[in-house]
C-alpha cells in the first residue's frame, strides 16, 4: 500500500485527526533514511558507481506524487531516487538497482540515475528528459488518456538550451506538461546566481506556462502548491510550472561538498523534515520512523550481494 | 519502372499514414502548400491535417519530443531538414533514444524514424552538403538505413516505420529527382540483378559472370558506382561487382563476403570523408573475415578530409568522383599495392 492509499484507508475509517500529515511524514521520512543510508553504504565501500541524493528535498517528491493519478507519468533526473519512492512506494527493487542486482528495476543496467518503471522514467542527462516529456504529454494528448506529464528538472539544468525550445513546443501544441523546478540554489557546485541571469520564474512565463512558486519550507504548504499546479495542469490540458525554492542537505554527489558548515546550518534550519514531525504526535511520530526503519532494513537484508 | 524517389518516400509516408494511426510526420516547413524543403511530405498535411505538424526551428528539441511519443505509443517520423542538423540532436540520439531499449532492460521500445538528406554535388556548401552516417553507425541501439535508387525506396521506408525501434533513414539528395532503378528477371540494363530478400537487402550489379573486383557503396554513391561499372566494362575490360547496401548499421556483410571471395579485390566506395569513414569499419570486418581471398589491399574511396566549397568546381575536387572509383577498381584489379 503506497501512502496515498494509507491516507485514503486511514481517512475512511474516520480517524482523520493529523492522519494526512502523519502519513506525508511517512513518505519524507522513508526518503530520507533511504538516501541516508545510500551515502552511508558508498562511504563504507558497500556501493560501488555513484548517487545523487535528495536530502532534504523529499517534501517536493510526496507533495507533487500525491495529486498524481496511477495514469499520470513522471520523468525525472540523476536525483530521482526520491521521485521514485514516493511514486511507487518500492524501495526494494530501487535498493536492488542501485544494488546491481538482477532483479533491480532494470536488472542493474540503469543504476542510480536510470530507472523505469510503469510510468515512470529517468535519466542521466541535464535537460534531455524535457522534450521527452513534452513528447509524452503530447502522445497522451493524442490517445486522449487524460494522464498528464510531469517533469522534475532542478535550477542547475535551466542552463540548457533544449528546455526552452521544449517549453515553446509545449506550449504551441499545448502538451499537458507540468515542469518541476526544485530551485535549489546550486548546480553541482556552482551558486545558481553565478549560473544564471533574469528572473527564473519568467523563463517559464515567458513561453505562456502559468508558474507557481513556493518560497517557503512548510512541507504541506508544498503540498498545496502542487495540488494547484497539478489541477492547473490537468485542466486547461496545457503546459504549466511550479518552482519550489528547496535546500539540498547533502552533498551533489558522494562526497564533493565545497560548501561551508555555516551554509549548510543556514540550509538544515529550512529542511521541512524536523518541523513537520515537530506537528506531529510523539508517540505516532516513532511509530511511523520505526515501520520505515523496518521497511527499509527488510530491504537491505533482501538486496545483500555483489558490490 | 518510372517513379521517382521522392514520390516514392511521399506514397511511404501516406501509406503509414493511412494504416497506422499511431504515426505522425514532424519536422520543419512540413505542411502543404511548401510540404517540406525537398517537397517529400506534400500533400500529406492536407490529408492528414492532425498528424503532419511543422514545428518551430528547435531540433534537439524536435528529437526528444519525438522519443517521447515514441516511447508512450505513437510512431513518430521525424524529418530533419539536412542531414548536416542532426548535430543539433545528437544528446537525445546517443544518450536518450539509442539507450533506452537496453538500459531500461527491455521495458521499452522507441519506435521512431528519423528521415534526413544528405550528401553534396548540388553547390550547398559547407554547412547543408555533407555525409554524416559515421556519426550514427557507431551508436549501439541505433539502426542507420541509406537506400538508394536501386531499393524500392517506398518498402524500405515502410519498413523502418514498422520497426519497433529506433532508424535513421538517410535519404541522399540526388535521389529525390532520380527515377527508381529496379532489376527485372536478375537483369537491370546491363547488369546481373540480384537482391537479398531480408528487410532491408544489399542490392549487387555485376557487370559479368566473372568479376575481378567487388565494390561496396551506398546511397548517393550508387550512381557513380554503377557509372564506374559501365566505364571500366567498356573501356578497360575489368567487370566489377557493385553492392549497394541499404543497411550500415547493424551492418550485413554476409553478401559482400561471398562477393570478395568471387573477385579477391574490395573497394569501398563512400561520399562522406574519409578519416574514421564507414569505409574503415567495412575493410576492418572483411580483412578479419576473408583475409586470405584477398589479392592485395582493399581501397577506399571517400571524400578528402575538407570541408565541403560551394564553388561547383572546388566542391567537384573534394567529393569522390566516378574516375576515383575506377582509379580504385583498376589498382585493386592489378592487386598492386598502390
Amino acid at each position: 500500500m503506497d501512502w496515498r492509499e494509507r491516507v485514503a484507508a486511514e481517512g475512511s475509517r474516520g480517524d482523520r485527526t493529523g492522519h494526512f500529515e502523519r502519513e506525508f511524514y511517512r513518505g519524507i521520512y522513508l526518503i530520507r533514511r533511504l538516501e541516508e543510508t545510500l551515502l552511508e553504504l558508498f562511504a563504507a565501500g558497500r556501493l560501488s558507481g555513484t548517487t545523487h541524493t535528495c536530502l532534504g528535498q523529499e517534501a517536493n517528491a510526496v507533495a507533487v506524487a500525491f495529486h498524481l493519478t496511477d495514469a499520470d507519468v513522471v520523468v525525472s533526473n540523476h536525483r530521482c531516487h526520491g521521485h521514485y519512492l514516493a511514486r511507487t512506494g518500492d524501495l526494494e527493487g530501487l535498493l536492488a538497482e542501485i544494488r546491481g542486482l538482477e532483479r533491480g528495476l532494470c536488472s542493474g543496467k540503469g543504476g542510480s540515475q536510470h530507472l523505469c518503471a510503469p510510468n515512470f522514467y529517468t535519466n542521466g542527462i541535464q535537460g534531455g528528459i524535457v522534450p521527452l516529456a513534452t513528447g509524452m504529454a503530447l502522445a497522451e494528448k493524442q490517445r486522449g488518456s487524460g494522464a498528464i506529464v510531469t517533469v522534475f528538472i532542478g535550477d542547475g539544468t535551466l542552463g540548457q538550451g533544449v528546455v526552452y525550445e521544449s517549453f515553446n513546443i509545449a506550449a504551441l501544441w499545448a502538451a499537458p506538461l507540468l515542469v518541476v523546478v526544485e530551485a535549489n540554489g546550486w548546480a553541482q557546485s556552482t551558486p545558481t546566481p553565478r549560473a544564471m541571469a533574469g528572473s527564473m520564474r519568467q523563463r517559464l512565463e515567458a513561453f505562456g506556462l502559468p508558474c507557481g512558486m513556493v518560497e517557503g519550507t512548510d512541507a504541506l504548504e508544498i503540498h498545496r502548491a502542487a495540488g494547484a499546479a497539478v489541477g492547473q495542469v490537468r485542466e486547461t490540458g496545457r503546459p504549466a510550472g511550479l518552482i519550489i525554492r528547496t535546500q539540498r542537505l547533502g552533498p551533489h554527489s558522494k562526497g564533493d561538498d565545497s560548501r561551508s558548515p555555516e551554509e549548510l546550518e543556514t540550509l538544515r534550519e529550512r529542511d521541512p523534515l524536523p518541523r513537520l514531525a515537530a506537528s506531529l504526535d510523539p508517540e505516532q511520530r516513532r511509530a511511523i520512523e520505526a515501520e520505515c526503519e523496518r521497511r527499509l532494513a527488510a530491504a537491505l537484508t533482501a538486496t545483500e550481494g555483489p558490490l | 519502372m518510372s517513379t521517382r524517389c521522392a514520390a516514392a518516400l511521399n506514397a511511404a509516408l501516406a501509406e503509414a499514414l493511412e494504416r497506422w494511426d499511431e504515426t505522425l510526420l514532424l519536422g520543419e516547413d512540413l505542411a502543404d502548400p511548401y510540404g517540406g524543403a525537398f517537397r517529400i511530405t506534400r500533400g500529406l498535411s492536407t490529408r492528414f491535417p492532425d498528424r503532419v505538424l511543422s514545428s518551430p526551428i528547435s531540433e534537439a528539441a524536435l528529437f526528444g519530443v519525438s522519443a517521447g511519443l515514441a516511447l508512450r505509443g505513437r510512431r513518430p517520423v521525424l524529418e530533419i531538414m539536412f542531414g548536416d542538423f542532426i548535430t543539433l540532436g545528437l544528446d537525445q540520439v546517443i544518450n536518450h533514444i539509442a539507450k533506452f531499449r537496453e538500459m531500461y532492460d527491455e521495458q521499452v521500445r522507441v519506435p521512431l524514424v528519423v528521415r534526413t538528406p544528405m550528401g553534396g554535388r548540388r553547390g550547398y556548401g559547407p554547412t547543408h552538403s555533407q555525409c554524416l552516417e559515421k556519426l550514427l553507425v557507431g551508436i549501439p541501439g541505433l539502426t542507420v538505413v541509406a537506400g538508394s535508387e536501386y531499393h524500392d525506396l517506398h518498402r524500405l521506408l515502410l519498413a523502418a516505420i514498422a520497426s519497433d525501434d529506433p532508424v535513421f533513414f538517410i535519404e541522399n539528395k540526388l535521389l529525390y529527382s532520380r527515377f527508381q532503378q529496379r532489376g527485372r528477371d536478375g537483369r537491370l540494363g546491363p547488369f546481373l540483378w540480384e537482391e537479398g530478400d531480408s528487410t532491408y537487402p544489399t542490392v549487387q550489379l555485376r557487370a559479368a559472370d566473372r568479376c575481378s573486383v567487388s565494390v561496396v557503396t551506398w546511397g548517393g554513391m550508387a550512381h557513380l558506382a554503377r557509372q564506374a561499372a559501365e566505364q571500366l566494362a567498356i573501356e578497360h575490360e575489368t567487370m566489377i561487382e557493385v553492392l549497394i547496401l541499404s543497411r550500415l548499421a547493424p551492418v550485413d556483410l554476409t553478401p559482400l563476403l561471398a562477393s570478395v571471395r568471387r573477385t579477391g579485390a574490395l573497394v569501398v566506395a563512400e561520399e562522406g570523408t574519409l578519416t574514421g569513414g564507414v569505409g574503415a569499419e567495412i575493410v576492418a570486418r572483411v580483412q578479419h573475415e576473408a583475409f586470405s581471398s584477398l589479392r592485395g589491399p582493399a581501397r577506399r574511396v571517400a571524400a578528402r578530409d575538407a570541408v565541403i566549397p560551394a564553388a561547383r568546381h572546388l566542391e567537384d575536387a573534394v567529393l569522390p568522383q566516378v574516375e576515383d572509383i575506377t582509379d580504385a577498381c583498376l589498382a585493386a584489379a592489378a592487386g598492386t599495392e598502390h
